[in-house]
């Protein structure tokens, strides 16, 4: 993974809530079995509608999503991610995430930073009067800049510090391969095994 | 005296490989991974990638659910890119040297429904799967949540996961649910309550009398729609009747490993006196069957009731939320839920298609017959839970009411195969999203329990078991 620090991004003022991953993704599009290329499956439904605010010139080479509360609920699929990350956001904002959704966004180096209700309006229309206005995202001070706004976001430390470095989570686990054996050496044997194949 | 610990913080200390420090999350032991071919082509790639092996296969399992078609299945599947995922996990699965139940064999069926039947899923486990309905395994005591592909990786190389702890949430569910009335019920009336986002971050423990006096099926319903409130995992308390359900099962344990399992078991309750980061009370006695009218599962009504105008809600973003639902679900505020036409029924999902989903609904169709102009599907979980219908008769009941009778698969749950709710059409589901699309383009989904599909079939219009009565 990509280390990342501080980057300037046209941002998007994302006027939903409660948007689940159908709607970021529609299970049509999880039919493929590559890691890449489902820029085109992001917000496919909404993309339909000329006047979606994706489908305006000015966001065309957007780079920062600012979305109301509830973003990424319901269905696990990573492909949430792989769209936004593939159509090119680095960065998404929104006063509340899924538990899913943040997570599978750090494992792919896109940044789920939490922001206020209030500042989430605020971005919102300082992005409207000035379409196509860059952000400023910087993630070691956790800041998000828009013109005259300055402001913070949450993101755990462990994550910070992952994106910031760009590591794998396995190679980290890895480390404590030795642990890991030694709690295997402990494991009770009515615990479940699927080898070798019981019944009929 | 020992810390007074919750169901769920039990768990995670007896499998914690290493306590994080410095902001770390910890390092959890995960005891069963399950696989399905959606979620799984990815983290299969990134191991080659990586040169990695599966570190316990004999951990690991797969079944085919999501593009599986339920009918015809003696053919080849006859979409291309539904063709190669599955073939991409049967490919998989030989490479590694995975167990998988592929269409056609006997314990092929949905993944949270094949994982109990094996007796695979058991008390104070962990439990992962790519796919965010494994919070039904929760239902025996086990810790059992969704992932991401990435973590489906982490878990094949590692067996491990690398989780943030959880806050806790004790949802109390105290009294005897009424005639009529079931887990589904219960389960959208908390979802109602709380709201999509009101379990971000938690556990939930369902408890009370009626959970206690719930089936597995029954409990199963309720920790499977745990994430439609945004929690990652729900649980229930083990007691006999978990015991009584998985004795016996092909991979339960058996002689000395049972008696040692059920000592343990035993202690895998909420200590009295542990204390729960929030506690919320559900009143049984009071519920009446429930039904969502809008386009997320919390936005739920007492059959009884009628649709709700979006000025009723006090947030602005739930009365724009409300506004966009009833426009896609062509609903005008103040119509009676009960007036309310279908078009089409669908009893499955890995939320109420088990052998006790299927007998229930039976039980009022039988030797009736299905409202003019509407159609059914009933699609057992898994291939079992067809044989094990069929050998009650349950299929010629169905089939003589009118319905089609289906091989096991995620079917019409979600618009990944064959089966699909067609274009403005409005179904009566017993699955658990009724999210824009989720059952095909601009399909219009009411989700429901399986005797409250049933006495829709009959009636033609959304209904109560006990208005068969009249």
């Amino acid at each position: 993974m990509e280390k990342i620090s501080n980057f300037n991004g046209v941002g998007v003022p994302f006027r939903y809530s409660n948007v689940d991953t159908d709607q970021i993704i529609p299970a049509i599009y999880l039919k493929r079995i590559a890691k890449t290329g489902y820029e085109d499956g992001l917000f496919s439904t909404l993309r339909q509608d000329p006047d979606f605010v994706l489908n305006q010139p000015e966001y065309k080479n957007a780079q920062v999503l600012v979305a109301g509360s509830d973003f990424g609920t319901g269905s696990s699929r990573e492909h949430a991610v792989w769209a936004l990350r593939d159509y090119g956001f680095k960065a998404v904002f929104s006063p509340k995430f899924a538990d899913i959704f943040r997570s599978n966004c750090g494992k792919q180096g896109v940044i789920a930073g939490v922001i206020s209700n209030a500042d989430t309006v605020k971005l919102w229309e300082k992005m409207e009067s000035e379409p196509g206005i860059e952000l400023e995202v910087d993630l070691p001070s956790q800041v998000v800049r828009c013109g005259e706004l300055e402001i913070n976001f949450d993101i755990d430390e462990y994550t910070k510090w992952r994106l910031s470095e760009g590591l794998d989570d396995i190679g980290i686990t890895l480390q404590n391969e030795d642990k890991i054996e030694e709690f295997e050496s402990r494991r009770a044997a009515w615990r479940p095994k699927t080898l070798p194949v019981k019944g009929d | 005296m020992a810390e007074k610990l919750t169901l769920a913080e039990k768990l995670w200390r007896d499998h914690l490989v290493v306590k994080g420090e410095d902001g770390a999350p910890d390092l959890i032991y995960i005891d069963l991974h399950l696989i399905h071919e959606v979620t799984s082509p990815q983290a299969f790639d990134g191991l080659r990638l990586e040169g990695r092996d599966i570190r316990r296969r004999d951990l690991t399992i797969a079944t085919e659910d999501h593009n599986t078609p339920t009918k015809d299945i003696h053919l080849p599947i006859a979409e291309p890119t539904s063709a190669k995922q599955v073939q991409a996990l049967r490919d998989n699965t030989e490479e590694y040297g995975v167990r998988i139940h592929s269409l056609g064999d006997k314990n092929q069926g949905i993944v949270h429904v094949v994982g109990p039947q094996l007796g695979l899923t058991m008390p104070g486990i962990t439990v992962v799967c790519g796919d965010s309905h494994t919070s039904t395994h929760g239902a025996f005591g086990a810790l059992a949540m969704g992932i991401g592909t990435s973590e489906v990786e982490h878990v094949l190389a590692t067996q491990t996961l690398p989780l943030a702890p959880f806050k806790t949430m004790a949802i109390n569910v105290e009294g005897s649910l009424r005639p009529g009335v079931s887990a589904k019920d219960i389960i959208l009336a908390i979802i109602a309550k709380i709201g999509t986002g009101g379990g971000q971050g938690y556990v939930l423990e369902y408890r009370g009398s009626a959970i206690r006096e719930l089936s597995m099926e029954g409990r199963m319903t309720i920790c499977n729609m745990s994430i439609e409130a945004g929690a990652r995992a729900g649980m229930v308390a083990p007691d006999q009747i978990t015991f009584d359900y998985l004795k016996g099962r092909p991979h339960a344990p058996e002689g000395k490993d049972w008696d040692e399992a059920m000592e343990y078991w035993k202690t895998l309750q909420t200590d009295e006196g542990a204390e729960f980061d929030k506690e919320i009370y559900i009143d049984a006695d009071e519920l009446d069957p429930f039904v969502t009218w809008g386009t997320n599962p919390g936005q739920g009504v007492s059959l009884l009731g009628e649709v709700p105008s979006p000025d009723s809600f006090d947030l602005a973003s739930d009365q724009e939320s409300a506004e966009k639902a009833l426009q896609y679900m062509d609903l005008v505020p103040g119509t009676k839920m009960k007036d309310i036409r279908v078009d089409t029924v669908f009893l499955g999902s890995c939320t109420n298609s088990r052998i006790e989903d299927l007998r229930a609904a039976a039980n009022l169709v039988k030797g009736k017959k299905l409202a003019e102009g509407l159609t059914m599907m009933v699609v057992p979980g898994s291939q079992k839970v067809r044989i094990e219908a069929e050998s009650e008769g349950l299929d010629k009941i169905f089939k003589d009411f009118g319905a089609e009778w289906r091989f096991a698969g995620c079917s019409a749950c979600l618009g990944m195969n064959p089966d699909k709710v067609g274009e403005f059409k409005r179904a009566a589901s017993t699955s658990n999203r009724n999210f824009v699309g989720r059952q095909g383009k601009n399909a219009r989904t009411h989700l429901v329990s399986p005797v409250v599909a049933a006495a829709t079939a009959i009636r033609g219009t959304l209904s109560a078991p006990s208005d068969l009565e009249d």
